[in-house]
């Protein structure tokens, strides 16, 4: 009794010391795309938040709105002010789980398959979403990740005027490229 | 007894790890960034007057002005709209922060050019800016033949200078105000009493009803005892102004009565004839539409592609 409860006790205590394997990107990459008859759309995001943690699969992203570059200057102000409303809702974020962690080796350099599922939260409206994406672990430790998934702009109370339904695609594609590098802390 | 003590231990701190459990996001610790402040105003012009808007950097402005006659002229005038003076011009960003335009009135056939330069911008967050402020200097040419050849005249006669301190606040997403304070440089004046410096300071604002459409107001006060002549037997009047922006797609339309003539400011400030009290009301309209010249994006995009593959 007295070595099991020792035994227990030094694992315990051990256990809560070791932190997860996080890893950290301030520079990821988003962009989203919008193919409609006059005129396709896109628009890049240099500088959203990600962390990975490779020993839960639990991943997080966050961007500001106003982060996202347009070709054309007047159509980054409408963006913000007419359609996603970025003063009051300035960013957008996902939090979620890799459901197929045990295929990913985070250890070994290769290319692994993940499937991710969470809560996608796009001008202020929650949604569960489920996508497929790549993980590349490379030499150097760093990790590689990309993936790609529609939104529907609708789904996220985002309004197209009926004048612009020619303009601007009811769903959109969009794009993430990450790469993490471990976080020391 | 000290096993029982060791017990306790552990399951506290075993119970304590399930208790809390905190969303991944909040690991990412907040960097403070500067929001700037976008949108003050739909366009470069709050009605006659420049607001502190500049154009981003590569983009191309083109600008129509119409102003028509008086209301008052009655329907024999159509109520103005026979008699109407145009301004043509182009603006152009040279940087996000300065602009440069050139434009002809047809009104004394007067051509003018100006520089914009948008010094301070309203922010929150890590850098904090109550306001932005952009300064703005213009000359304006009457190119209109001596009205009497044989007379020394001058050049510079010909020449007006105006120089504004454009300071403006947006006061929430439907609301923005701005001061304008003004001096306006006349080389030759009618008269020896009228000066030929003339300080003024406009006062305007906007009020946004919807995404596209705003109403907007502009009063340019002059300081008294400057302008002491009269314009073809008119006192010089402060100019007030009324309209509505309507913003669609890549144009800005903007409908007004006013009661100044000119469109720039060495008219509207400085001749002012009209009175609101008389019905010496001109409808106008000013439209504007944008050009991107220069895509930075395109370069940026391979900039950050080549920093990835070297990443």
């Amino acid at each position: 009794m007295k070595k099991t409860v020792l035994f227990f006790a030094i694992i315990a205590l051990i256990g809560t010391e070791v932190a997860g394997q996080k890893y950290f990107t301030r520079s990821g990459h988003i962009w989203f795309y919008s193919e409609a008859p006059m005129e396709n759309i896109e628009a890049h995001n240099y500088q959203s938040s990600s962390i990975l943690d490779t020993e839960t699969g639990e991943l997080g992203f966050t961007l500001l709105i106003k982060g996202f570059e347009f070709e054309k200057a007047l159509m980054q102000e409408h963006f913000n002010e007419k359609y996603f409303h970025s003063d009051k809702i300035p960013k957008s974020t996902f939090e979620g789980k890799i459901l197929n962690l045990s295929d990913i080796d985070f250890k070994n350099p290769g290319v692994y398959n993940a499937k991710v599922s969470g809560t996608i939260n796009i001008h202020g409206i929650a949604k569960e979403v489920e996508t497929m994406g790549t993980f590349e672990v490379k030499d150097d430790g760093k990790i590689h990740s990309n993936s790609k998934f529609q939104v529907a702009l609708a789904d996220h109370d985002v309004k197209i005027p009926d004048m612009l339904k020619d303009n601007i695609a009811k769903i959109v594609d969009v794009n993430v490229e990450i790469i993490y590098e471990k976080l020391d802390k | 007894m000290f096993f029982k003590w060791l017990l306790s231990i552990v399951l506290i701190f075993v119970s304590g790890s399930y208790l809390y459990s905190q969303s991944i996001l909040d690991l990412l610790d907040e960097e403070e960034r500067t929001d700037y402040t976008i949108a003050t105003f739909k366009t470069t012009r709050l009605i006659n007057g420049h607001s502190i808007e500049t154009n981003a950097g590569g983009v191309l402005l083109f600008l129509i002005q119409h102003r028509f006659g008086r209301l008052n002229g009655g329907a024999y005038e159509f109520f103005g709209l026979d008699n109407s003076t145009t301004r043509l011009a182009l603006e152009y960003g040279i940087t996000d922060n300065l602009d440069i335009g050139i434009g002809r009135s047809t009104f004394e056939k007067t051509m003018d050019g100006f520089l914009k330069y948008k010094l301070l911008r309203q922010s929150t967050g890590k850098k904090n800016m109550p306001l932005t402020l952009t300064l703005f200097t213009g000359i304006a040419v009457k190119t209109l033949r001596w009205q009497q050849p044989n007379r020394t005249n001058y050049f510079s006669s010909k020449l007006y200078y105006t120089f504004q301190v454009l300071a403006a606040r947006k006061i929430s997403t439907n609301f923005s105000i701005q001061l304008s304070p003004t001096l306006i440089h006349r080389n030759l004046v009618a008269v020896k009493e009228d000066k030929n410096d003339v300080f003024a300071v406009g006062i305007g604002g906007r009020y946004k009803l919807s995404g596209s459409f705003s109403i907007n107001a502009e009063y340019f006060y002059v300081f008294p005892n400057q302008i002491v002549s009269e314009i073809n037997g008119e006192k010089v009047h402060n100019s007030l102004s009324v309209g509505v922006d309507i913003e669609t797609g890549g144009h800005v339309f903007q409908l007004h009565l006013t009661n100044s003539r000119g469109m720039i400011e060495k008219f509207f400030v400085t001749e002012t004839t009209g009175s609101w009290a008389n019905g010496d009301i001109h409808f106008g309209f000013n439209i504007s539409r944008v050009f991107t010249i220069v895509d930075k994006t395109k370069k940026k995009l391979e900039e950050e592609k080549e920093k990835r593959e070297n990443g």
